[in-house]
């Protein structure tokens, strides 16, 4: 797939705050999906591109920002928007590490600096069966990976979010080994389609949403897009990622969105999307199988889960 | 007052209001579209909840009777228990609706592929009994001894029920545990002074206090 480097978004392109909330209205008192009002047609033209599906409206705002899971901040879902509050997302330093010839401590601006912002539409399903559309903003990881260069024993790539109990008092808590990691094969963070996100909707990433930069990987479950991140570490071998930590047999390192492989629970052959009130089916690798499929020629898709 | 009166005119609205609340809730929040950002989901957690909730304060007329002497609340043990079984069946429905389309083969695979549904049917299933033979003639026809033998399943409905929350919650059990707590005061509060009345009173005394 090519994705062609977009332009940096101009200030003057970004919709006026005040903008933004009148126009919704409007268009919600015109029974048309509020969402879609907010975001240029630049980015629609893209949705309909990369979902290849004409009904994945854009979810609203104030439900991408009321609706989390980031269990540094209390497991209910209006708890990270309730009591984020207390995370200091600037100075933002991120270490670098591991077999790479650029580690190092970098403060975000420095990390980011020269590297083409884009602007991607993208599905976002959680493992627990209900989804979202997303207007992300960020950087691809690819182009941030050329610059640190990873060197010849660099298979994996590991991300891990702030471990600060005081700014983030759910840490208290035992629900979860602390910090919370992720991480990616390389030439699945090499993907065009994955990004370290630093906003949605134009706007700088609200704290609960992971603040200022998380990673976002459309076609794996939502549990893969670590949040807050403070260490980027690129490393030999795989290593177990928080949730397969606390929980092996239901959660894996993989985490394809597959509706052909079930959660030893729960069924994920369908989803809810937020707003609406019946389930729809769950596409393979969340409707990406055209870009990312290739990937997994030849793996064993229900072992590596 | 009399006992009866306070019940009549008191207890029993109170009870009507208070586990009206949450449907009235509901109904308030599906008019105005003000459920949260997964409606279904909250329709689901609210009603399980209510069945959930109401069950368990059935449970507790015996205790008190125990404790206080006070009789009156089997008077009301009946519409409580009606409550919990009316919350079970909207939350039953809502599943079988919104996450099923109403598909007997979908809902069918679902109970039998995944314990946290079958344990929910299944308590579903004993509320649906115990509903149908909670009129006073469904009493007369059974007999007071097996009406009452049927009825202990009760209890056997709300460890299904609370075995049902806790296997579909994602991580984070202290909800369910917390209510299974809850379960396990009550159950304790019927066995224990049950066993200890055997101990210290004879045959006469036993079968009264069984009799409830």
């Amino acid at each position: 797939m090519l994705i062609r480097r977009p332009p940096d978004i101009r200030s003057s392109e970004i919709t006026d705050e005040k903008l933004y909330l009148t126009r919704r209205q409007w268009l919600a008192a015109a029974g048309i999906g509020a969402g879609i009002a907010l975001v240029p047609e630049r980015l629609l033209a893209g949705a309909r591109r990369l979902t290849g599906q004409t009904d994945d409206k854009i979810t609203p705002y104030d439900v991408i920002t009321t609706f989390n899971n980031y269990y540094e901040f209390g497991t209910g879902k209006d708890d990270p928007a309730r009591n984020a509050h207390t995370l200091k997302t600037s100075p933002w330093t991120i270490s670098v590490e591991g077999d790479v010839k650029r580690p190092g401590r970098y403060p975000l601006d420095d990390l980011l600096r020269g590297l083409p912002v884009v602007e991607r539409v993208y599905r976002m399903r959680c493992v627990e069966g209900w989804s979202m559309v997303i207007p992300w903003m960020g950087i691809q990881l690819k182009d941030l990976i050329k610059q640190l260069e990873p060197g010849p024993n660099a298979r994996f790539i590991q991300f891990t979010t702030l471990l600060d109990p005081q700014q983030m008092p759910g840490q208290d808590s035992e629900v979860l080994e602390w910090p919370y990691v992720e991480g990616l094969r390389l030439d699945e963070a090499n993907h065009p389609l994955t990004l370290l996100s630093t906003g949605i909707y134009g706007k700088p990433l609200p704290n609960q949403n992971g603040a200022p930069i998380r990673l976002t990987v459309p076609w794996k479950y939502g549990f893969k897009g670590g949040k807050s991140i403070v260490r980027i570490r690129f490393l030999p071998s795989q290593f177990r990622n928080t949730w397969n930590i606390a929980a092996p047999h239901e959660y894996g390192f993989y985490a394809n969105v597959n509706p052909d492989v079930d959660h030893p629970r729960w069924s994920q052959k369908r989803e809810r999307r937020l707003g609406e009130y019946f389930r729809r089916p769950t596409l393979p690798f969340n409707g990406y199988a055209d870009q990312v499929a290739s990937l997994y020629s030849g793996m064993d898709l229900k072992k590596n889960f | 007052m009399t006992t009866t009166a306070i019940i009549r005119w008191g207890l029993k609205p109170l009870i009507w209001v208070a586990c009206l609340g949450p449907a009235a809730w509901l109904v308030h929040g599906v008019l105005r579209a003000d459920l949260g950002a997964d409606p279904v989901k909250t329709l689901t957690h609210t009603t399980g909840l209510s069945a959930l909730i109401i069950l368990l304060v059935t449970l507790t007329v015996t205790p008190i009777r125990r404790l206080t002497g006070f009789n009156g609340l089997v008077r009301v043990r009946r519409l409580l228990g009606l409550f919990a079984f009316f919350y079970a069946v909207i939350h039953l429905l809502i599943y079988a609706v919104f996450d099923h389309r109403l598909n007997p083969a979908e809902i069918a695979a679902d109970i039998v592929e995944h314990p946290w549904v079958l344990v929910g049917f299944s308590a579903f299933l004993i509320l649906l009994v115990l509903a149908i033979t909670s009129p006073l003639a469904m009493v007369r026809r059974l007999g007071g001894k097996r009406w009452q033998r049927l009825h202990r399943l009760i209890y056997v409905a709300a460890g299904l029920a609370v075995l049902h929350f806790l296997w579909l919650v994602k991580k984070d059990i202290s909800e369910p545990l917390r209510y299974g707590a809850v379960l396990l005061v009550l159950l304790l509060a019927r066995i224990i002074p049950r066993v200890r009345a055997a101990s210290h009173t004879g045959p006469g005394r036993d079968a009264a206090l069984q009799s409830d």
